[in-house]
């Protein structure tokens, strides 16, 4: 793997440091943040013509998944306003740390037995259920921004950290494990100076910065999951030892130990999503979506069971019989379970591409609701910039159908050789049949979905 | 690397032009003039799939049996709308081949951005190719390139 150290670039250490820029972009998303809760409150109940559903659906969302994660993997959270209130309340401070500031601070740790990410699992799986109805009603859309910052606002006043982002934050859980894969990282330049550091002031804090507020110690980073670029190492390092490096390949695989069922369960939950969204949101199937739509009837109920148990057990169980005869095929000594959590590392690519090519037809079919809502954000018939009589026009729409063709087989490309790495590390070369004809199923099954 | 490892990378991106592009023969039948009647309801056309031979004109008599809606073609960007009680009409040849969404047009309600129906003319060569380059790319990543 070749890595380019970012931090040479001229002017980058300075402005990184300088907690300007951030303060100022996740300023001007809060505000973002709080119009979008107040124009759902207060605004049209049209969803497409309500800043609410179409800057947050449809703009972040696109921004979200086809930029900001495959590029900068966590690059979201490190400007996210979601925790910043909570931040500014449990540092009592809004930019840099205070004098004092060891006097009263919060120094309670989350409890251990939930220090993984089952509760973003949970999180995530729960807003599933609901989701054509958030994507489509501002109110809705409003009632759950502002649960989401009511409890970062609640947990970062009773526990150290941004533990609403680690173990909360329903889409803090998938960024993560996609961030794994993103061509950009932070890292130790040298460990064996972070090894004779006592201080670890990166983990502590020191008056230049805050102690790691996602509980991770830079020294010994090997994956992105859990590091949120928020920047404080960089600032609090006194060797100047952190780098932001461009690599040529994504984290190393843990081929041999195996990854942990949360994690595993999180690729489950995102492949499994993205398959029943695009059923339903996609597809001409309409009683699909009126069950959907239909809160608390008997269809939404058979809808909401059977997307959770497509999630939570239909997959993983069919996927646990494929690496069953994965092993029967080419044995290794690894057990089940690590076999499992092993090669459903695969599945991030796998459904991150699947996300992609779904988000790719709803954004360009929808995208160009964005023109009116901005200049009459609550519908209220204002008409700020004298868009707001712009027609609606799907973009792209011949050529979405080949984009989406093609991000799913490279997708397919990547979950393949990431499985054929992890079999000949395990020297159980032939491990990665079954394991890409699944893939190679749930990639035709998608383009059916997408293209068929 | 290897000068067997370009030939293998070769051997796979040619195979792949081959799927993607090579022109395969479609039967052509005599064009024929299909009228289709769809109906409109909050969030559902009537039928939701049509399907059509390359070359047929095609004739949509597009109605609504409760609120305001419309129909876009993808691909075809075409537009009609209807108002209750009234029909209009959307005449064109099917000229593209493979499978178009066709969504409403008018914002009708909440589930008006998935109000979609489905138009499929001809075979959908785009699905076989993809599955083709599916195939062709699980068995790439297999391949040993490395070493
Ligand atoms: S402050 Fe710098 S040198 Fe010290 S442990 Fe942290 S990263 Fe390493
Ligand atoms: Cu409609």
């Amino acid at each position: 793997m070749t890595r380019k150290p970012l931090n040479s670039l001229p002017g980058f250490n300075f402005w990184i440091k300088s907690r300007w820029p951030q303060l100022i972009i996740r300023a001007v998303l809060l505000g973002g943040f709080i119009i979008a809760i107040l124009a759902g409150f207060l605004g049209t109940p049209v969803g497409n013509r309500n800043i609410s559903i179409v800057a947050v659906w449809i703009a972040w969302w696109a921004a979200l998944i086809l930029v900001a994660v495959p590029i900068f993997g966590r690059g979201w959270c490190a400007i996210c306003p979601i925790p910043m209130p909570g931040e500014w309340l449990q540092n009592k401070a809004v930019l840099g740390p205070s004098v004092n500031r060891n006097s009263s601070k919060v120094s309670r740790r989350f409890p251990k037995r939930i220090r993984n990410i089952w509760l973003q699992n949970a999180a995530f799986s729960l807003l599933a259920v609901f989701s054509v109805v958030i994507l489509t009603r501002p109110i809705v859309t409003a009632w759950v921004l502002l649960a989401l910052i009511l409890v970062a606002i609640g947990v970062s006043l009773f526990y150290e950290r941004r533990v609403f982002c680690r173990y909360l934050c329903p889409v803090g859980g998938f960024i993560g494990i996609y961030s794994q894969q993103a061509p950009l990282e932070l890292r130790v330049a040298d460990p064996s100076i972070c090894a004779t550091h006592k201080e670890k002031s990166c983990y502590r804090g020191n008056e230049e910065g805050y102690g790691c507020p996602w509980d991770v110690y830079p020294g010994s980073l090997t994956a992105n999951t859990n590091c949120g670029l928020c920047m404080e190492c960089l600032r609090t390092c006194e060797y100047d030892n952190i780098l932001i490096n461009l690599r040529s390949s994504g984290d190393k695989l843990p081929a041999v130990r195996g990854g942990s069922l949360d994690s595993s369960y999180k690729a489950f939950i995102m492949l499994g999503s993205a398959i029943v969204y695009s059923a339903v949101m996609l597809g001409p199937w309409s009683g699909l979506k009126d069950a959907a739509y239909q809160i608390g009837s008997l269809t939404w109920w058979g809808y909401a069971v059977g997307l959770l148990v497509v999630i939570w057990a239909a997959l993983p169980g069919l996927f646990y019989l494929v690496t069953r005869a994965a092993h029967k095929l080419s044995p290794s000594f690894h057990n089940p379970r690590q076999i499992f959590n092993t090669h459903a590392s695969v599945l991030v690519p796998l459904s991150l591409t699947a996300w992609i090519a779904f988000s790719l037809s709803f954004v360009f079919a929808n995208g160009s609701y964005l023109v009116p809502v901005l200049s009459d954000p609550f519908g209220w018939g204002w008409n700020l910039f004298g868009t707001s009589n712009a027609i609606w026009t799907p973009y792209l729409s011949q050529y979405v159908p080949v984009l989406q063709t093609i991000v799913l087989t490279g997708g397919l490309f990547w979950a393949a050789r990431k499985s054929q790495q992890i079999a000949e590390a395990r020297n159980a070369p032939r491990q990665s049949w079954p394991i890409i004809i699944f893939c190679t199923f749930i990639t035709v099954s998608l383009l059916w979905l997408f293209v068929g | 690397m290897r000068p067997s490892k370009y030939i293998f990378i070769s051997g796979f991106l040619l195979a792949g032009l081959l799927v993607a592009f090579t022109p395969l023969p479609v039967p052509r039948n005599e064009p024929m003039h299909h009228i289709f009647h769809v109906d409109s309801r909050s969030f559902a056309f009537t039928p939701a799939e049509i399907k059509v031979d390359r070359g047929d004109l095609v004739t949509i008599e597009l109605t609504s049996s409760d609120v305001v809606h419309g129909l876009y073609l993808d691909g075809y960007e075409l537009e009609i709308s209807t108002d209750p009680g009234q029909t209009n009409q959307l005449t064109f040849t099917a000229d593209r081949a493979g499978s178009f969404r066709f969504r409403c047009s008018v914002t009708c309600g909440d589930l008006h951005p998935f109000m979609i129906g489905k138009l499929q003319v001809g075979p959908n060569l785009l699905l076989w190719r993809g599955a083709g380059l599916a195939i062709l790319a699980a068995l790439a990543g297999v391949w040993k390139f490395h070493q």
